[in-house]
């Protein structure tokens, strides 16, 4: 059940949305898809579901091409969140489920258990627009889950959501990889990829800049992040060999560093300057990573 | 691999999901319902106009008409041709000047006053006094009956027999009659009877292909459209083929008008029934449809539902390239225009169905649903133009189809403000492959 790119790109007129991807998404995982807005991940995602065909490149899931004789085994949480305003919960999930071949039935019991597990069971007879939008964004994750799909694509699936709300939907998110679905998300929040997927793949400009395995990238990256707290003037700090950055703080500073021997030269003109209360020698973050990869701000 | 045995739907059945959601969910919505029972009260109001008018009527008293003559012979005749004529109004001889019945009338004891004096040769002449020009049918009225006493006043005076004015104001006969084909076989031109009744048939369905293209199309396009708004759209083409949706809502929406249209004649049977004292004759009869042949009533229903599959699909296209429920109006305009366009053609056509503009527009795809069932419903044309024009139709259809499920497949992903041609290039652009 891999899901596998190979050299796709689409082009809208002379603008080329996505520039040759080739990716290969293993079964039973969670797939990360970073990139900013506009990095080509909707469109991506668009293609893998054949709302738009790809100019050129193959998309197979299994060996076959993805077409509506599949899309009962697949889920969709697109971008652009959207359900019938005035149809009532119930109604709402009962027409996707039908979609999405269940029987009626089987609709209002899985979307009973849905609605418990997301802490919102009260909702069933209400009507969409009279919901919050974080409650609606949950119904609308029902409806892109409540089939048990075999792939589930989930397009900023945490965006507008409060704090306790991400967690919930988490925790969902990865029971449903440990019940056998595989799950590609699109996130633009580093933190979240960093913590919910094994793979990845960050895009910028419809191009693929890094891919592969989390730790993998981390490693292969080489620079560490050091963060020092003291109480004495860091300043210095930025002048040795080998510091690339350094950002000061209030009590310390966050330096990153070519590779972690750098780290023991600073430490040698820390000591005897006065007191060290931290020095802690880190791997990057992803926030780091796509920053160096991009060569631009980020968020 | 177990998994991937799940039962599938198959793409028909997602066809006939889409198409009881739109039918239930109009069917149930609170406009349908509240548009649907006006209309019925509208019927059976109609219906029951005379006694609503009654109704109202029979509160008030019957109206007089003062009228001031010094000949009692004029006012016995026209009082006694009023009674006979089963008049709505009574006259009253008014026994003073018509200073004071002028008052009488401002003062609403009388609708009007009528003076009536005596000419020269000793005819009547009048003058009628109202406060308005409202109630003209009293003054025709009037004015008729008195004519009539003249002439015949006028008559006497000239000594002339009675008989041969009669005669001369009797009208000529003027018979039309068919030539019949010379080498015998039997005429296929309609007769007066069926020609009068298709021209009933006609006019009915011309109404009703267009109060469905102009209602039901908007529906088609504000439906998509408003999916398209709350962009529940996206989730429903990753479920199912926009293509099979697009069709799935035009045929929802047409048993959704079918359905209006049934509820329509079936009051409007039941009505008609009830109040067949009244009527001469029966439902069919009143509708001048009992003479209608049965191949007419076939033409009826296919270029009934090849007109509304034309507009229907051509709707759908529009909707789905608009992302704003506010400007399918806007969209729709030249729609519109098309419909009303035919309508106008067909309505002049009723009395010259073989001029040549309803000749050429019976092929022109638009207009053919109306102009060339008007052909077929007056006049007897060869099979092969029939046929030819459904074909266009037919060919017209599948290319709106084509082109309209592309269009529909990449409008759906496209929001933007602005609503022109550029879309509709865009739109198809989208659903590609560069």
């Amino acid at each position: 059940m891999t899901l596998k790119l190979e050299n796709v790109t689409k082009k809208f007129g002379s603008f080329t949305a996505v520039d040759h991807l080739s990716l290969e998404i293993p079964d039973n995982q969670i797939f990360g898809f970073l990139g900013a807005n506009g990095a080509g991940k909707t469109t991506s995602f668009r293609m893998i579901l054949n709302l738009l065909d790809q100019t050129s490149g193959t998309i197979t899931w299994n060996g076959e091409e993805i077409d509506y004789s599949k899309s009962d085994l697949i889920g969709y949480l697109p971008e652009e969140r959207g359900l019938y305003p005035k149809l009532k919960v119930r109604d709402q999930l009962i027409y996707l489920g039908k979609l999405r071949g269940m029987a009626k039935q089987e609709v209002v019991e899985e979307l009973t258990k849905w609605l418990d597990r997301l802490k919102v069971p009260q909702y069933m007879d209400k009507k969409v627009e009279e919901l919050s939008k974080g409650n609606q964004q949950k119904i609308q994750f029902i409806s892109a889950v409540i089939h048990k799909p075999k792939l589930l694509i989930l397009d900023e699936p945490f965006s507008g959501l409060d704090p306790v709300n991400v967690e919930l939907l988490k925790e969902a998110v990865v029971e449903l990889k440990d019940s056998g679905t595989s799950i590609v998300f699109s996130s633009h929040r580093m933190e979240h990829v960093e913590e919910l997927c094994q793979h990845l793949c960050m895009m910028q400009h419809g191009k693929p800049i890094l891919h592969g395995d989390i730790r993998e990238i981390k490693r292969s990256f080489g620079k560490k992040n050091l963060s020092i707290q003291a109480d004495f003037e860091l300043g210095f700090v930025e002048s040795i060999p080998g510091v690339v950055k350094v950002k000061h703080f209030s009590d310390g500073a966050l330096c990153q560093i070519e590779n972690e021997d750098v780290s023991q030269k600073i430490l040698e003109q820390l000591l005897g300057k006065g007191f060290v209360r931290k020095f802690e020698l880190d791997e990057p973050s992803l926030n780091d990573i796509f920053i160096e990869k991009a060569g631009e701000s980020y968020e | 691999m177990t998994s991937l045995l799940r039962k599938r739907v198959s793409p028909m059945n997602k066809f006939w999901i889409v198409f009881s959601h739109t039918y239930m969910s109009k069917i149930k919505s609170k406009s349908f319902i509240i548009t649907t029972a006006i209309f019925l009260l509208f019927i059976v109001l109609m219906a029951n106009i005379q006694s609503v008018i009654d109704l109202f009527e029979s509160e008030g008293e019957v109206d007089q008409v003062a009228v001031i003559t010094e000949s009692e012979e004029v006012y016995q005749q026209l009082e006694s041709r009023l009674t006979a004529n089963d008049s709505d109004f009574e006259i009253e001889h008014f026994e003073a000047s018509i200073e004071e019945a002028k008052e009488a009338v401002t003062d609403e004891q009388y609708v009007a006053a009528l003076e009536i004096s005596e000419t020269a040769d000793g005819l009547p002449s009048a003058v009628y006094h109202s406060k308005d020009y409202s109630n003209q049918s009293m003054e025709m009225r009037l004015q008729n009956e008195l004519q009539q006493i003249k002439v015949e006043m006028a008559t006497n005076q000239s000594e002339i027999d009675p008989a041969i004015i009669t005669g001369i104001y009797e009208p000529m006969t003027f018979e039309s009659e068919l030539i019949a084909p010379s080498d015998g076989e039997t005429s296929t031109v309609k007769s007066e009877d069926e020609l009068s009744s298709a021209r009933g048939l006609v006019y009915v369905i011309l109404f009703l292909l267009y109060f469905t293209v102009i209602s039901y199309g908007n529906m088609i396009a504000m439906d998509i459209a408003n999916e398209k708004t709350s962009r529940v759209m996206e989730i429903l083409i990753s479920s199912s083929s926009p293509v099979s949706q697009m069709f799935a809502k035009i045929t929802g929406i047409g048993l959704v008008g079918l359905t209006q249209i049934v509820a329509f004649l079936g009051v409007g049977y039941l009505v008609i029934t009830q109040k067949q004292d009244e009527l001469v004759g029966g439902f069919f009869e009143f509708f001048g449809l009992s003479d209608i042949s049965t191949s007419t009533f076939i033409y009826a229903i296919i270029f009934f539902l090849l007109g509304y599959f034309l507009y229907a699909t051509l709707a759908a296209m529009l909707g789905s390239l608009v992302s704003r429920t506010e400007d399918v109006q806007q969209l729709m305009m030249p729609v519109t225009l098309l419909i009303v366009a035919a309508f106008m053609i067909t309505m002049f056509g009723l009395s010259m169905p073989d001029s040549t503009i309803v000749v050429v527009s019976s092929y022109i795809p638009f207009f053919s649903p109306l102009a060339m069932f008007l052909r077929v419903g007056l006049l007897e044309i060869p099979f092969w133009e029939i046929g030819l024009s459904i074909l266009i139709l037919i060919a017209t259809i599948a290319l709106f189809a084509v082109v309209g499920a592309r269009v529909y497949r990449g409008g759906v992903l496209m929001y933007g403000t602005s609503t022109s041609l550029k879309d509709f290039k865009k739109a198809l652009q989208l659903s590609k492959k560069e």
